[in-house]
């Protein structure tokens, strides 16, 4: 029998290490694995016997000794008898490409890696030109997973193409993942961070880069030091380095560790981060693929994005591009968060619709009340009603409600919200989060806030909230980047929505829920400005 | 909230946390010079001379010496410009833009709470409400036995369990009142170890 009880940051926040040290003092040593991503059902310990592989959780250390009477007997009669863990509902029906291997085994263990289809992709890489690896990826039609959703094949086109010969290039990996309600990234980081590194190897075949840099957010210390490990070994086991495998060719990849920033999240801002300087967002053009860190052509691409380059290349960019729906292509890791009974990580092809993953997979709220409103995408999201529910999680699909998906992130509110207080957060966090370069955002944000609390106070109400939609557009229209840009969205979709929140008047509100909705829709057309802006890459 | 000064307007009014008029550094009487000891200043030094050769060197040689010291003196920051060829205001500039790095000592533990979307949902409002008031500070303080220095942050990853809470560097999850005052009681009995 072995003993599976993982050492992700969830799983660890909920107590998995007192669950390994007593399954020590029973005199088991259980291997730490990565998290599946069924949060709710963490502590989840999982043990090979005879029935297969089987799951009891949420475990404390308290339970152990009744386990491990029951797997002496009947497993099956522990009331924290989860079954078989591959038949658990919630992760039996995903579509698992970028997560399939997490929580499988040890994540900084090579051997494991290597025995699960590891560098499979790689070594396909290898044999191919660079030109044949881009055309892989952009057969894949695997899109930026980061938030702006930008065709990855072409980014790396650019950088292919750029530069003379010889030219230094970077591969740089966005592991900011700043979006409350996000943890895919980490989870990745966290339980399979060799798939992020193969990916990153193939990314500079592709390009010509010998040099890769993660910037990683300091909020992450767990990432930070089993991706050291995971580096350190890929280097002995030379994945990394000079010369290979015998290629020939040349990869270095460091980790940096950002500080508490969230606009270094936006990849200009991270470059300048990387470069040691303050988190300033630059103006583009030019594009980080033509001048990008130190000024040369570099990729930035999200953590999920580059996961998604090892198996895309080990299984094909068909294979690949058989799962989604229209232009959105492969799978999503949609993470379910907030007030939500089961929460965690849920990879499924695009199209599933928000409320079959909040109902389904989510089973309602976790305080038992009504869902009232939900947050895709993160900060710059706006808040959904139920009506907008049944859209399907596709890109086009969510910018055609003003919304958008982002990194996938959802957050879930009960009725107990308060939506102004929601609507004032965002501007609030505006105001923390700012890079200060441009006037509407860095101080549009301020007075958003006091415009929102004047509303809120019943002064001078009507003239406030015109002021605050033109506040809104001014952040919308000259703001340089999507945090200023965006900062309306869940501020304008909470006024629409929830408009009795702010103290007005049913009659009052529905008036206003008709023109704010208009405005809603004449302005947030542009739902991704990033994309826009990356459109031109 | 070292980026604050940035948005002019919130910055004026935000005291600045953990230091009254008299301790504040004074540039001009080389009061920041003398702030520091020698071996701090020495340790520095070295920092200093091992991270200037990498590329983009000043945010991993700031959290080395914070990592060190526990916050980064002002006294550094003429060793680092130096170091670097940056100038003064270049380094300060930086620092000051990130939230993580603290130019004045903090207490032996960093307790953070969450305050983004996924833990509001949960109830981190009322937490944080809790929190300042059970330890007696707002956030950037430190308790009054050095024990503890409260800080806010935006999202841990770890938002399917929320409310969230960082304390160095262990997570916790569904934190409510009672657990909070667990985990703190904690790191207030024991004697503290330097970060
Ligand atoms: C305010 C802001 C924050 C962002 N935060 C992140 C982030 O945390 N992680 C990320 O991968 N991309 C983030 N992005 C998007 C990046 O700018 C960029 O589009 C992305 O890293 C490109 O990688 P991809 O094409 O693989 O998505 C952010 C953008 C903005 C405007
Ligand atoms: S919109 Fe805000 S974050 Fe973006 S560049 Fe302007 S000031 Fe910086
Ligand atoms: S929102 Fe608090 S941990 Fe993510």
């Amino acid at each position: 029998m072995i003993f599976y009880i993982p050492q992700d940051t969830t799983a660890l926040a909920l107590g998995s290490e007192a669950v390994a040290r007593a399954l020590q003092t029973a005199g088991i040593e259980p291997v730490r694995n990565g998290s599946r991503g069924l949060f709710w059902l963490e502590p989840l310990l999982e043990v090979t016997t005879d029935q297969g592989r089987i799951a009891f959780g949420p475990v404390a250390a308290k339970d152990i000794p009744s386990i491990i009477d029951a797997l002496a007997s009947d497993p099956a009669s522990h009331v924290l008898y989860q079954g078989e863990v591959a038949e658990i509902p919630y992760l039996k029906s995903q579509q698992r490409l970028t997560y399939a291997r997490a929580g499988l085994g040890d994540p900084v263990c090579l051997d494991n890696y290597k025995s699960l289809n590891g560098f499979k992709g790689l070594k396909k890489a290898l044999q191919m030109t660079a030109q044949q690896i881009v055309d892989q990826v952009k057969d894949s039609g695997l899109r930026g997973r980061g938030g702006a959703a930008f065709p990855a094949g072409i980014k790396w086109q650019t950088v292919h193409d750029a530069g003379k010969d010889g030219c230094q290039k970077y591969i740089v990996c966005n592991a900011d993942e700043g979006d409350s309600g996000t943890f895919a990234d980490r989870l990745v980081m966290e339980a399979d961070p060799y798939q992020l590194i193969e990916g990153m190897i193939i990314a500079g075949l592709a390009v010509g880069a010998d040099q890769g840099y993660i910037y990683l957010r300091s909020e992450y210390p767990l990432a930070h030091k089993l991706l050291n490990i995971a580096i350190d070994r890929a280097v002995q086991a030379n994945f990394l380095g000079e010369n290979i495998q015998g290629c020939g060719k040349t990869f270095h990849l460091e980790v940096r560790l950002g500080a508490g920033a969230y606009i270094c999240g936006e990849e200009t801002s991270l470059l300048e981060s990387l470069e040691g300087k303050r988190g300033m967002v630059r103006a583009k053009p030019p594009l980080p693929a033509i001048e990008g860190l130190f000024g040369m052509p570099t990729v930035v691409n999200n953590v999920l994005t580059l996961a998604a380059i090892s198996t895309i290349l080990a299984e094909g960019a068909a294979t690949y591009q058989n799962f989604g729906m229209g232009r959105s292509r492969g799978t999503l890791a949609i993470q379910l968060a907030g007030n939500i009974k089961c929460g965690g990580l849920i990879e499924l092809a695009f199209g599933v619709t928000l409320r079959e993953v909040v109902e389904d997979y989510g089973q309602g709220t976790y305080s038992g009340r009504p869902i009232r409103a939900i947050q895709v995408g993160g900060p710059l999201g706006a808040f959904l009603p139920e009506s907008q529910w049944d859209t399907p999680m596709d890109y086009e699909a969510f910018a055609a409600i003003k919304a958008m998906i982002g990194h996938g992130g959802i957050v879930v509110f009960d009725d107990t919200a308060d939506m102004a207080a929601q609507a004032r957060f965002a501007m609030e966090f505006c105001v923390v989060e700012s890079c200060g370069k441009c006037t509407p955002c860095r101080i549009g944000s301020v007075r958003g806030v006091e415009v929102i609390d004047r509303i809120v106070a019943n002064e001078n109400r009507d003239n406030n909230l015109i002021l605050l939609h033109e506040l809104c557009d001014t952040m919308e229209f000259g703001s340089l980047c999507a945090m200023g840009g965006m900062t309306p969205y869940p501020v304008r979709s909470a006024l629409a929505h929830f408009p009795q929140d702010f103290l007005l008047q049913e009659a009052a509100g529905a008036s206003l829920q008709d023109t704010a909705g208009a405005s809603l829709q004449d302005t947030a057309g542009a739902a991704s400005q990033e994309t826009a802006a990356q459109g031109e890459n | 909230m070292g980026k604050a000064e940035l948005c002019s307007d919130s910055a004026r009014l935000r005291p600045l946390a953990g230091c009254s008029i008299d301790d504040t550094p004074n540039i001009t009487t080389g009061v920041v010079e003398l702030g520091i000891s020698q071996n701090e200043q020495q340790s520095i030094s070295d920092l200093v001379g091992q991270y200037k050769a990498l590329p983009g060197a000043l945010l991993p040689l700031l959290h080395a010496i914070q990592k060190q010291i526990g916050h980064v003196p002002d006294a550094a920051v003429p060793i680092i410009a130096n170091g670097l060829n940056l100038s003064r205001a270049e380094v300060h500039g930086v620092i000051s833009f990130y939230h993580d790095f603290k130019t004045t000592p903090v207490g032996r533990h960093t307790v953070q709470i969450c305050r983004a979307e996924a833990c509001q949902s949960m109830g981190s409002r009322a937490l944080e409400a809790h929190a300042k008031q059970t330890l007696g500070i707002d956030y950037g303080e430190t308790t009054t036995d050095g024990s503890v220095t409260l800080e806010p942050v935006y999202c841990l990853g770890n938002c399917a369990c929320s409310p969230s809470v960082r304390i160095n560097d262990d997570v916790f999850a569904r934190v409510d009142a009672q657990r909070f005052d667990e985990l703190v009681s904690g790191l207030s009995a024991e004697e503290g170890v330097a970060k």
